[in-house]
């Protein structure tokens, strides 16, 4: 595609520290979602929080049917549902309204309130609305009210998901006698990771603070009974809990430098704030271990040292179907960094390593995450599925690593896509994909290795069926 | 039951009391109530589903990135040519646009992918904020239109201005400006539009083929499988049919103001519904009675080659019940009527956007004690469908989890479905399809059923 001169406002506006590889004015199948979609996600893996845009109704139905056809679970995100009235003077009487009826409808214990565009644009004075509304109607008992600001014009779902949980933690964080208990952000991960990362935390003999976790909320049994709010997510008390803790730990690489939850609460109740990638891989993951060892004063659980043993024995067995095999990966940065240091870990080698996201230190963080990474790898921030595809056709890669929507270019290409991250729209199980830990690279090699296996057998002209 | 008291008026319960349906309708038209977590969209949506499956258009939504990436190759909407409505196009607004306006970028945005993928027209969506923060879209779409000689259309669907059905009135205005600018030579005598299909799953190609074989052309489909050019000629039909009432009667009713075309409303599914399609645009044509012959030739043929597969399915699901919850409330009488054909009850029914007139006609239709609903939401589906005891709902994306987490079979009957349930193939795969969940066994193990102790699916089907 042709590029455009463009100096028009909107493309050097995000204070990047690397170069832009996205060069059109439009975005061209989008390799990102807007913010509030990470806000409802992370809002709903708060035990007994609904989440609720302040904005127009098509929000909370388009980002409920996009997480919908992920999770496959029923996730009811509350609207104040601006009319023209409300974006003219403003959305007050729809916000009390549409609070009142939630607080009637759902009888939750948290209303986690997002500010859409809309909302945004207009400048609603959200603290005078919470002030106004809670003065009001506030008795004992009432839920907790967050807000947390998400104008989707700025960053991407990954933004708003630490945005909300840093605000939940503003918000509810007290201090108090110090305890062993770890606060754990992992980011944006799966259902089944959730529920790993809380297993291995509790065999070290540690209490914890998992913030936020939908692995029930979003992943949740069939019911005997309606459940307005389903089971599961963080506890309040969990939360209220987070300033007492012994240390922070939060996982993405490319969070440093930008203050989040751990970071408010190193400051307010001086918690030591340990940050890590996304424990991907052998490496990453070992970091994540190791850290737990120190906490817990105790070594790895056999279970979990069979477990990274069975890894690098699997590892060994399937090197050779695999080696010097190229990847595109794409998706959130944190997610993609992990994955490429996995690949290397691997033998297979990254060519194009792309993200929506600009958080201005995909390519620092990368670096500093994957040393052996060739020089030759594109890493792309700030990118859409066109500026992916033309990468990835000059770099002939063996197979993507991705969610759902590289399916097209996966497709063209005539190679397979291994599905990873969100969205997953077009197989069952995304929420169960296991990405984290020793478990969790024990599937991404198996995936990796048997879909590599199987297009080479069915593209072979002899079609062995033994390899 | 628990219904939130801003709510009240939109649900009724037939025959309860004689006389009371038609005396106080159920309010309806209605902007949802904040905070009753409405299955609804908003104006944009409305406007993004009716004008998506124009093929070889460039479709562009200028606001932030989320209205585009949500409607990204979301429909189950056919095409036999081009694929480029299947992309998502965004302008991507970032917060200097906000402030400093988004013209600019739209210009820029508009002219590169025009020249990198020459569709035949461009659409231009606005979005929330274009709204409040004054963009003049009109005036970008004009002067890209002088630049580059194809009609760039803005689209008038800020979400908040109002329903779903404002935003398929906003979409049928931006297609209007293309009807009348073609020749209609060649379009023939006997010719029709299909309005209000989408092509589902193909299913536009199913009623089209219907018609030709009747000896009626189709000059345009609106939207299903769409090109510009069918759409610039569409004034030569001598008759449209509606389908989707909601959204393309706006649409019909100016044709007949500007053009003289008569519009006929009409369903293409279940069997007595397609075939009343069929027989209304054959009799609109009395001059050649072979048009009616003929289809009533093709009524025959199709209904007896699927009617001995349509007993078993009926045979399997007599005596079910089931809840309706779609978009627009025409497809629930349709569905009402296949389902009483395969023997099941509807026992609740509802649409995020039916008029007055249609809920007199849904209470009507239906057994007495049966749920009529205006824009409902999860917690009052929930509650009918338990209360009801349902066997079965049909609906979206959206109603899907609500169903299944409850122990209740689910048929897709919403836009990214990839069956078609149109046209008498359709009314069996549609039968199929509810049959194959409803008797599914593994609602064996489902608790709310094994609380209740039914007994077991899998036995019935050995049976």
């Amino acid at each position: 595609m042709k590029t455009l001169p463009l100096q028009g406002p909107g493309l050097d506006n995000d204070d990047l520290d690397e170069p832009q590889f996205h060069h059109a004015a439009s975005t061209r199948n989008a390799c990102k979602l807007c913010t509030p979609l990470g806000a409802c996600l992370a809002f709903r893996g708060i035990e007994g929080c609904i989440p609720f845009l302040h904005g127009s109704q098509g929000c909370s139905t388009y980002i409920r049917r996009y997480l919908i056809s992920h999770f496959r679970e029923p996730i009811d995100i509350a609207a104040s549902n601006f009319s023209e009235e409300s974006a003219i003077f403003g959305g007050k009487s729809n916000f009390e309204a549409g609070v009142a009826n939630v607080v009637k409808g759902y009888k939750p214990q948290m209303i986690g309130v997002a500010t859409t565009c809309l909302s945004e644009t207009i400048g609603e004075d959200m603290k005078r609305l919470f002030h106004e509304y809670l003065g009001k109607h506030w008795e004992e008992g009432h839920p907790e009210m967050v807000h947390v600001s998400t104008p989707s014009y700025t960053g991407t779902h990954i933004d708003g998901f630490h945005a909300a949980v840093r605000a939940v933690a503003q918000a509810l964080a007290v201090g108090g006698e110090r305890t062993r208990r770890v606060n754990l952000f992992p980011g944006m991960v799966s259902a089944a990771d959730l529920r790993h990362l809380k297993e291995i935390v509790r065999d070290f003999g540690l209490a914890y603070t998992l913030l936020p976790d939908y692995s029930e909320s979003m992943d949740g049994p069939s019911w005997a009974e309606y459940q307005k709010l389903p089971e599961g997510g963080t506890p309040l008390d969990a939360i209220r809990a987070l300033g007492s803790s012994q240390v922070s730990i939060t996982f993405g690489r490319t969070l440093a430098g930008k203050p989040g939850a751990a970071d408010d609460l190193e400051k307010k109740f001086s918690i030591p704030h340990r940050p890590l990638g996304l424990p991907i891989g052998i490496r990453e993951s070992d970091a994540f271990f190791a850290l737990l060892e120190t906490l817990g004063g105790r070594t790895t659980p056999r279970a979990h040292a069979q477990e990274r043993g069975r890894l690098v024995d699997a590892m060994i067995d399937g090197h050779k179907y695999i080696a010097g095999k190229k990847a595109v990966l794409y998706g959130e940065e944190d997610l993609v960094i992990g994955l490429a240091s996995f690949l290397c870990e691997i033998g297979v080698e990254p060519v194009v390593v792309a993200s929506g996201g600009r958080s201005g230190a995909l390519i620092s963080s990368l670096r500093a995450a994957v040393p052996e990474l060739p020089a030759a790898c594109q890493i792309l921030s700030g990118v859409d599925f066109t500026d992916i595809a033309d990468a990835a056709t000059a770099a002939k890669p063996d197979f993507l690593l991705g969610n759902s929507k590289g399916y097209s270019l996966a497709r063209k290409l005539q190679i397979p896509l291994v599905r990873v991250g969100f969205p997953i729209h077009d197989r069952v199980g995304a929420q169960r994909i296991l990405h984290l830990g020793y478990r969790g690279a024990q599937q991404l090699f198996d995936a990796v290795v048997n879909t590599l296996m199987e297009h080479k057998q069915e593209n072979s002209h002899v079609g062995y069926s033994y390899l | 039951m628990e219904i939130l008291p801003d709510r009240q008026k939109q649900v009724r319960q037939t025959g309860t009391t004689p006389g009371q349906d038609s005396a106080a309708p159920i309010a309806c038209d209605k902007h949802s109530a904040a905070g009753s977590v409405s299955q609804r969209a908003c104006v944009f949506c409305g406007s993004r589903v009716v004008l998506y499956p124009i093929a070889d258009a460039l479709h562009l939504v200028h606001g932030p990135i989320g209205c585009a990436a949500y409607t990204w190759d979301i429909r189950g909407a056919l095409s036999s040519g081009p694929q480029l409505h299947r992309n998502s196009f965004s302008t991507d607004l970032r917060e200097m646009d906000v402030i400093y306006g988004g013209e600019k970028k739209l210009y820029h945005a508009l002219v590169e992918l025009i020249d990198a993928h020459k569709p035949e027209a461009a659409f231009v969506y606005s979005t929330c904020i274009v709204g409040v923060i004054g963009d003049d879209v009109a005036a970008v779409c004009k002067k890209v239109t002088a630049e580059k000689g194809i009609p760039v259309l803005p689209v008038a669907s800020e979400g908040f201005k109002g329903t779903k059905k404002d935003g398929y009135r906003a979409a049928c205005e931006a297609v209007y400006r293309l009807v009348g600018t073609g020749s209609t030579e060649g379009v023939g005598p006997h010719s029709i539009n299909i309005l209000g299909d989408f092509n589902l799953a193909g299913e536009t190609w199913i009623i089209r083929d219907y018609y030709k074989r009747m000896g009626i052309d189709v000059v345009a489909c609106i939207t299903g499988d769409a090109r510009i050019a069918d759409i610039r000629r569409a004034h030569g039909a001598k008759l449209n049919l509606v389908q989707c009432s909601g959204s393309m009667t706006a649409l019909g009713k100016k044709m007949e103001a500007d053009y003289g075309i008569p519009q006929k409303r009409v369903s293409y599914f279940g069997i007595e519904d397609m075939a009343a399609a069929l027989y209304e645009a054959a009799r609109f044509f009395p001059d050649d009675p072979t048009i009616l012959e003929r289809a009533e030739d093709l009524v025959r043929e199709e209904v007896a080659a699927i009617t001995p597969q349509l007993r078993e399915y009926r045979r399997r699901l007599e005596g079910r019940k089931a809840a309706i919850y779609v978009g627009g409330a025409f497809k629930a009488f349709s569905l009402v009527r296949a389902l009483k054909l395969l023997g099941m009850q509807t026992a609740v029914v509802g649409s995020q956007t039916g008029g007055p007139e249609d809920y007199v006609k849904l209470q009507e239709i239906c057994d007495p004690g049966t749920i009529v609903v205006d824009d409902s939401n999860p917690l009052e589906l929930a509650q009918f469908c338990l209360e009801a005891d349902v066997d079965l709902f049909i609906g979206g994306v959206k109603e899907r989890p609500i169903a299944y987490k409850l122990g209740i079979a689910f048929c897709d009957h919403n836009h990214e479905r990839k069956e078609p349930l149109a046209g008498f193939v359709g009314m069996l795969n549609f039968a199929r399809e509810v049959c194959n969940s409803v008797n599914s066994p593994v609602w064996q193990f489902a608790p709310r059923k094994r609380r209740k102790a039914v007994p077991s699916q899998s036995q019935e089907i050995a049976a």
